[in-house]
């Protein structure tokens, strides 16, 4: 891939994005122990891991993204064979 | 439903699922799945309940899944509508396959559903492995009298798909180049689902199958796995949200390590071909394949079949099957770091970097 320039700045922006999703879950941990176990009586709850999983992935596929490809990690030119 | 269901972590179990998860999303990015094999057992080795781990497994899978989807997406390697397709039929298979596993539980009892899940293991892994690896070894063998890459072909059992038409089922599907009816993927995805709930990697039929019945290259077959796997992933994570025994804490260690280890893995796929792809997956099918022998004098003696073995020689052959579960992992993330960096390298010489 021909494109020396590191994408510095939005591996940063989604790095502390990403720190930021990982401190608040970790730091309300309990609070979302206690919204799985009123699943069962609150159907709609269910909503919440589903959600967190793609916000995550979002944001945290990004910054790993961008983290390989500013250590000179990338894809062959055009990538794939077929 | 009792907080016990939810362990106390700390920095240790922290650190083992970042690790594993990072190493299963190498190996996913690669070859489409794999990776839940080792976290079910590594999350209930650190006393996470079984049904807590599964559900927290199946819950880093889809957005792991969407994310190496996405990336090989960028690489021309994805056919959407055939993982999309396939992927729906596997939630009907998986579904099915969890009935099926109920039932024998209810019937037979806990071993009964060991021996169930051995017997598919061993059929699969044995039967499925050392084709793909027959076939990558064939092929490296054809690249080396011909100092090329071999050229994709289709078998002789996918021609034979192409050529069936069956009028209101045919569909054209990119990555195969050609219409297949649907009656012919609609066992393969059922099939892959019902694997997905019996052994937890519905890929090692889904690719195999993608390639020698349907006839798409191995490089996409793997990568419209990731499709199917997030699917199945999504239906999965709602069905055990809805009983509230997903861990997201769990879930989103494993996904942080799994994200770092799937880009490298699917970057991994444009500097290989197919015959790699092949040779990593039988790899890991044929060694899982051993980790069996370990767990079987357990069931057989618990079911007195054979002289009662004591419970800690029991213990001690189960943590011989899942450390032969690691090295399965551990020897297909070592295949794909080498061939990556031998591949950079040939790349960037090639290119006069």
């Amino acid at each position: 891939m021909s494109h020396p320039k590191k994408p510095i700045t939005a591996t940063l922006f989604y790095g502390i994005a990403s720190l930021l999703l990982y401190t608040l879950l970790f730091l309300n941990a309990d609070l979302f122990i206690e919204w799985a176990e009123r699943t069962k009586d609150h159907k709609s709850l269910f909503l919440i891991p589903v959600v967190v999983a793609f916000v995550f992935s979002y944001f945290h596929g990004a910054f790993t993204s961008y983290f390989w490809e500013i250590l000179g990690l990338r894809a062959a030119k055009s990538g794939g064979k077929h | 439903m009792e907080s016990s269901l939810f362990i106390d972590l700390n920095l240790y179990s922290i650190l083992a699922l970042f690790v594993v998860g990072f190493v299963g999303g190498m190996v996913s990015g690669f070859i489409g799945s794999g990776g839940a094999f080792v976290l079910t057992p590594a999350m209930m080795t650190l006393g996470v309940p079984g049904i807590v781990a599964v559900a927290s497994n199946i819950c880093h899978k889809f957005p792991k899944s969407l994310v190496g989807a996405m990336k090989r997406h960028k690489y021309g390697q994805v056919d959407v509508k055939l993982g999309l397709i396939m992927g729906v039929i596997a939630e009907a298979g998986m579904l099915i396959g969890k009935q099926v596993m109920t039932g024998i539980k209810h019937l037979y009892g806990d071993v009964g559903t060991s021996l169930y899940v051995s017997v598919v293991f061993v059929i699969v892994l044995a039967v499925v492995g050392t084709f793909v690896l027959r076939d990558a070894y064939r092929m490296f063998q054809q690249e080396k009298a011909a100092g090329a890459e071999a050229p994709h072909e289709a078998s002789r059992l996918a021609r034979w798909v192409q050529s069936v038409r069956i009028p209101g089922t045919m569909v054209y599907f990119p990555s195969i180049k050609a219409q297949v009816s649907l009656l012919f993927i609609v066992p393969l995805g059922f099939a892959t689902g019902m694997l997905a709930a019996t052994i937890a990697v519905g890929g090692f039929i889904g690719v195999p199958a993608m390639i020698y019945v349907l006839g798409a290259p191995a490089l996409m077959a793997t990568a419209t796995e990731l499709v199917i796997a997030f699917v199945m992933g999504l239906g999965g994570t709602v069905l055990y949200a809805l009983d509230g025994v997903v861990d997201i804490r769990l879930a989103m260690i494993i996904l942080a390590g799994s994200l770092f280890g799937i880009q490298i893995g699917a970057i991994g796929t444009t500097y290989v071909k197919d015959s790699l792809v092949k040779l990593v997956m039988g790899l890991i099918m044929v060694i899982m394949l051993f980790s069996r022998f370990f767990y079987v004098p357990g069931y057989l003696s618990t079911l007195g079949l054979i002289a009662p073995i004591q419970d800690s020689t029991i213990g001690y052959l189960k943590l011989l099957g899942d450390a032969t579960l690691v090295l399965a992992l551990g020897v297909g993330g070592l295949t794909i770091i080498l061939a990556l960096i031998k591949g950079m390298v040939a790349y960037r010489l090639a290119q006069g970097v």
